[in-house]
């Protein structure tokens, strides 16, 4: 049966160099289509004996399978090759830049208050929040700061009638909190502790390089029955460090005065060679407790005012206040 | 308070250098703001006599002079100085003085050689300008180091004192409170030694004696007002900040700032007859020191002689009665006003004075007297003149009550141990009275301190001078208890976040705002006024946030920003009665391209469906509704309110062409600002069962006139309720070609959906039909 080899190796020759799909497809047609030149063998067949067929058949078929084989297998690298040459094509220059929106950012203010939230949050310090327009009582009478007091000087106040003001710290908060937390537990044995931080806008009639009329403080305030200085030094202490993340920080506490708390303190942090004001605490005065009916020889405790732009000043290296009340988004964006 | 350290340590001398007295100073509630010393470093400069002068035979205008500067030989110096004299005392820096700027080398001027130089203030750094050498008293020991001669190492402490120090506000008071903290001794005053000489004396009556409660005076008689102030204290009152006048006022103020109580001198020839006390009468008027005439009020007390106010009590004495270079006798006032009749005074005036600064705070009243006396003393010293008696009008003094303290409440508030002696030792050393009982104490304090008055009072001071960086501090302890979380409400830096996600820039303005804006942007006429604005553009409250967003947008548009994207949260303000509601808000604002320039997206800029989308974004999945009115800032073709179930909580649109141009914007601006407790106000999600049969979609294409709302179809097409309805939208919006002028083709995607069956045709065009008459009911022709 030379003949078949023949046409084995004659399909073998001619599907290698055959490049296209189609051409493959004639070709397979020239060997297994019905004029095919295998298929003239099988047909051929029925010539033979019938002791000569089943072998004369047996070898066709092989060859057959031997062409339909290698046919697959040319289809299989043409495919291949199609479809590399596909791929190839539609390369993408990854580097281009993707498209659509771009992404904004918080305020550096914000960013920072989101943070001394979270980590006062952690000791459970809830966030209490009041009005801007306070009026005299709050932001004033109920702090202990009685009209004409020279302790009124300290705040050079914004007014807006004679009995209303814009708030100049956060404390008005403090006293707004402490007498609907004493109201909801006046006919308890006992009132369960106030721990609160009050962030918010205030404002001074001041404005410099490193005074702004409106800038944001936070309040704090924790009442209890046995809430002393030391542990006031323990949370403020605590705080920065973890708001700086570093326990290499020196915190300074220094006698000061504020009407509204005794023993007062201000508050320094040691920062390059000196020291930096970052605000005021002590311990609530009586006084204050008194105004919102809350028993001060039983309930004590501490306030601190902590100024935000400054932490967010030695935070993120911010050298100049006013930075944060332009709103250039060259600055702005650095916080995103 | 400024004062000079050397004048502290003639009263009390602690082993501190000067930055560890500031040091104690500071952390015992004294902040010492800055210290400085009075002269830079520089050294062999020395107090010098001029011996001879001649004229340099090659300079006009310089002398060749022999200078003793307390060595063997005197040292021949050329000098340019045109005050120069022979016999005069100068500073004269040695060969090898390091001035600042120059170093001081033996040299030729002008072909003659000088071995030193005589100096000017300017030259040793001790006033920015002089003319000449500083001529130095007759006399100065020559040869002395001028540094020691002029004191140039003492430092200058400034304090920023807290308003209830006011015994610190003398250098007799910071002194008393540095032997309390060091245990150091505090020096007496040196005695009054002068004799009552003179048999004149002044009549004095106090009508309002509680404002009043002490006054003493006396006259002398005969001083020599033109007398020259000595240097010493001429020297003491500069370098505390006070410039020397004329030796009787001189005298005043030194004895304010050694002692702290305010004086005044009255020209005895100028008063009419006895002094009163008393408050002013209606139209009484006074022209005072600083040459303003004051109207007086009732509540002013004032000084008056039989005729009229000579002085505004405890602020100012009168221009009239003041001493001069003629004044020969004088009146000399010590009293003791009460705080609370000076108070507010300096605000109501317009100006105060050290004087009041002092009263209003509180004057030790024990020391009326003694300060008088000091005064006389120095005057008599000074100014010469014979001292007449002392008038004194006493009435209620300040009550100093005992206030109880107990050294368990000390501990338990400070949270530190301290024994009651410790306790008793630290009060003892302050001025304090004690009665002890155990270890609870009855604490008396003195008559110069005016912050004494409850037991926490008192903790203070024993943490102060304990020392509060001898509390440790104490971690937080606390019961544990989880902090409440409502979930039905949105955090507030969530919703600020998702802003951020899309492309937005927080900002944070000022909530005062230029009255234009609000009557521009808000058709606020009236907006909430402050009566002290810092600026005419700061000076009334926001009711809208739009105007500080539109100012940061002007900044960055002058700054080159091509597309800016801005929002604020915060508080906007409107009057209600007599008093102020606070609303919080958030708004935003787009401008320039939808998308920041980029290769992959067409440009274009930002519109009102984009913002729109936004907003819808920030409030899913709640639905809100957009109807068209009319706003103050915006195109009024272009202006939404926004409903949420029916209430309006905000607004949208683009702003006016007019405030366009005026505010200087080349392009549109689309605004939004939504009411934060709406968009916070969220809802806890409660599930539905989820349909396992597949959804059917159906389109409805309509015509309608361009007058025709969406949302107007939209809201009949859901109020209808057809069956199966599980979504509609629109999808598309077509004008042109096939679409009558005037009318706008609408497409709508209906998609319907059960919960228990595969939908029948019939079911579904049942509902399709329904949904279609409303759309007919609304105008609308169904589009071929």
């Amino acid at each position: 049966m030379q003949e078949l080899q023949i046409i084995l190796d004659d399909a073998l020759k001619s599907f290698a160099v055959i490049a296209d799909a189609a051409e493959l497809e004639n070709a397979k047609a020239r060997y297994l289509g019905k004029e095919g030149s295998l298929t003239g063998l099988l047909k051929g067949l029925g010539k033979l004996t019938a002791e000569e067929r089943p072998a004369a058949g047996a070898r066709i078929n092989q060859v057959k399978q031997q062409i339909e084989a290698a046919l697959q297998a040319r289809r299989d690298v043409l495919q291949n090759q199609a479809l590399q040459q596909k791929l190839a094509a539609e390369a993408l220059d990854v580097t281009l830049p993707g498209r659509g929106l771009g992404v904004g950012g918080l305020h550096p203010v914000t960013r920072t208050l989101e943070r001394i939230e979270t980590l006062f949050h952690s000791v459970g310090f809830e966030v209490a929040t009041g009005p801007e327009i306070e009026n005299d009582f709050y932001n004033f009478t109920a702090l202990n700061i009685p009209a004409d007091h020279p302790a009124r000087a300290m705040h050079d106040t914004f007014y807006i009638d004679d009995q209303h003001v814009l708030r100049t710290h956060t404390s008005p908060i403090q006293i707004r909190y402490m007498e609907a937390h004493f109201a909801q537990f006046a006919q308890q044995e006992s009132m369960p502790d106030i721990r609160i931080i009050a962030p918010g806008r205030v404002y001074r009639v001041d404005s410099d390089a490193t005074h702004s009329p409106m800038f944001h403080q936070v309040e704090g305030l924790w009442i209890g029955e046995k809430v002393s200085f030391a542990d006031l030094k323990g949370v403020v202490a605590d705080f920065l460090k973890r708001f700086f993340e570093t326990d290499d920080l020196q915190v300074r506490f220094r006698p000061s005065f504020f009407p509204f708390t005794e023993p007062s303190a201000e508050m320094d942090l040691s920062w390059g060679d000196g020291w930096l004001e970052i605000g005021g605490c002590g311990m609530v005065h009586p006084n204050v407790l008194k105004h919102v009916n809350i028993d001060s020889e039983k309930y004590q405790g501490f306030a601190f005012g902590l100024g935000v732009e400054r932490l967010a000043m030695l935070r993120y290296g911010v050298n100049d206040l006013r930075l944060f009340f332009e709103n250039d988004l060259q600055f702005l964006k650095q916080f995103s | 308070m400024k004062f000079s350290e050397s004048w502290l340590r003639t009263l009390v001398n602690p082993s501190l250098s000067s930055e560890a007295l500031a040091h104690l100073l500071t952390m015992a509630g004294l902040e010492v703001e800055e210290r400085a010393g009075v002269a830079a470093a520089f050294d062999k400069v020395v107090v010098a006599q001029v011996l001879s002068k001649e004229k340099h035979p090659d300079a006009d205008r310089l002398n060749l002079l022999s200078v003793d500067v307390g060595l063997a030989e005197p040292l021949a110096i050329v000098c340019g100085a045109q005050n120069v004299s022979v016999g005069m005392k100068a500073p004269c820096a040695l060969v090898g003085a390091k001035l600042p700027g120059i170093e001081i080398k033996q040299a030729k001027v002008r072909g003659i050689a000088s071995f030193g130089m005589m100096c000017s203030s300017k030259e040793l750094g001790l006033a920015e300008e002089s003319s000449g050498l500083l001529e130095l008293a007759v006399d100065a020991v020559v040869g002395q180091s001028i540094r020691e001669h002029l004191d140039l190492d003492d430092h200058l402490l400034t304090l920023k004192l807290t308003p209830n120090r006011c015994d610190c506000l003398s250098v007799y008071g910071i002194a008393r409170e540095v032997a309390a903290l060091t245990g150091v001794e505090l020096k007496a005053l040196s005695p009054a030694s002068f004799k009552q000489s003179s048999a004149h004396s002044r009549k004095v009556k106090v009508t309002a004696s509680s404002a009043c409660p002490r006054y003493t005076g006396r006259v002398i008689a005969g001083v020599n007002a033109k007398a020259t102030t000595p240097a010493w204290m001429v020297q003491r009152l500069e370098r505390c900040g006070l410039r020397s006048i004329s030796a009787l006022v001189d005298v005043t103020n030194y004895v304010l700032l050694e002692l702290g109580q305010p004086l005044h001198a009255f020209d005895l020839s100028k008063l009419n007859g006895d002094i009163e006390v008393r408050f002013a009468r209606a139209g009484e008027s006074l022209k005072v020191l600083n040459e303003q005439t004051v109207e007086l009020k009732a509540d002013m007390l004032v000084i008056a002689d039989s005729k009229n106010p000579v002085a505004l009590a405890g602020v100012m004495g009168g221009a009239d009665s003041a001493v001069d270079d003629a004044t020969t006798d004088i009146f000399l006032e010590s009293a003791f006003f009460a705080p609370g009749v000076i108070v507010g005074k300096s605000r109501q005036l317009g100006f105060g004075s050290d004087s009041s600064y002092r009263f209003e705070r509180g004057v030790d009243f024990a020391s009326t007297q003694i300060a008088l006396d000091r005064a006389t003393q120095l005057i008599l010293d000074i100014c010469g003149g014979e001292a007449g008696a002392v008038t004194e009008v006493k009435n209620d003094l300040p009550a100093r009550q005992p206030v109880k303290l107990r050294t368990a409440r000390v501990q338990r508030v400070l949270g530190v141990v301290l024994a009651a002696d410790e306790i008793a030792q630290i009060l003892s050393r302050l001025g304090m009275v004690l009665q002890r009982q155990s270890d609870e104490f009855l604490v008396t304090p003195p008559s110069y301190r005016f912050d004494i008055a409850i037991e926490e009072d008192l903790i203070e001071e024993v943490a102060r001078v304990h020392g509060y960086e001898n509390i440790q501090p104490v971690p937080p302890q606390a019961s544990m208890s989880i902090l409440p979380q409502v979930e039905a409400l949105l955090p507030l830096a969530k919703v600020r976040q998702a802003l951020v996600q899309r492309d937005y820039q927080e900002t944070i303005n000022y909530a005062f705002v230029e009255a234009g804006w609000e009557s521009d942007l808000c058709g606020n006429a009236t907006p909430i006024a402050l009566k002290n604005p810092i600026a005419s553009q700061m000076s009334v409250m926001r009711s809208s946030l739009l105007g500080g967003l539109l100012a940061a947008l002007r900044t960055n548009l002058a700054r080159k920003q091509p597309r800016v994207r801005l929002f604020e949260v915060g508080g906007c303000f409107a009057a209600q009665g007599d008093s102020y509601v606070q609303h919080e808000r958030l708004a935003g604002l787009a401008y320039g391209g939808a998308l920041s320039e980029q290769w992959g997206a067409p440009a274009r800029n930002v519109d009102f469906y984009d913002v729109k989308g936004d907003i819808e974004a920030l409030f899913a999945s709640r639905i809100l509704k957009f109807q068209a009115e009319a706003h103050p800032a915006s195109h009024p073709g272009r202006s939404a309110k926004i409903l949420l179930d029916e209430h309006v909580i905000g607004w949208i649109g683009e702003i006016h062409p007019q405030w366009q141009q005026q505010y200087d914007l080349p392009q549109a601006v689309v605004w939004f600002e939504v009411d934060l407790a709406a968009l916070l106000a969220a809802s806890v999600p409660v599930a539905s069962e989820v349909s396992k049969f597949p959804p059917v979609r159906r389109d409805l294409a309509v015509v309608v006139d361009e007058s025709v709302s969406v949302q107007s179809l939209l809201t009949a097409l859901h109020d209808d309720k057809a069956p199966f309805v599980v979504e509609m939208g629109l999808f598309d919006v077509y004008r042109g070609k096939g679409v009558e002028e005037g009318k706008k083709s609408l497409a709508f995607r209906v998609l319907l959906q059960d919960t228990r069956k595969t939908l029948t045709d019939i079911d579904i065009d049942q509902s399709i039909a329904r949904l279609t008459e409303v759309l007919q009911r609304q105008g609308a022709q169904l589009r071929a």
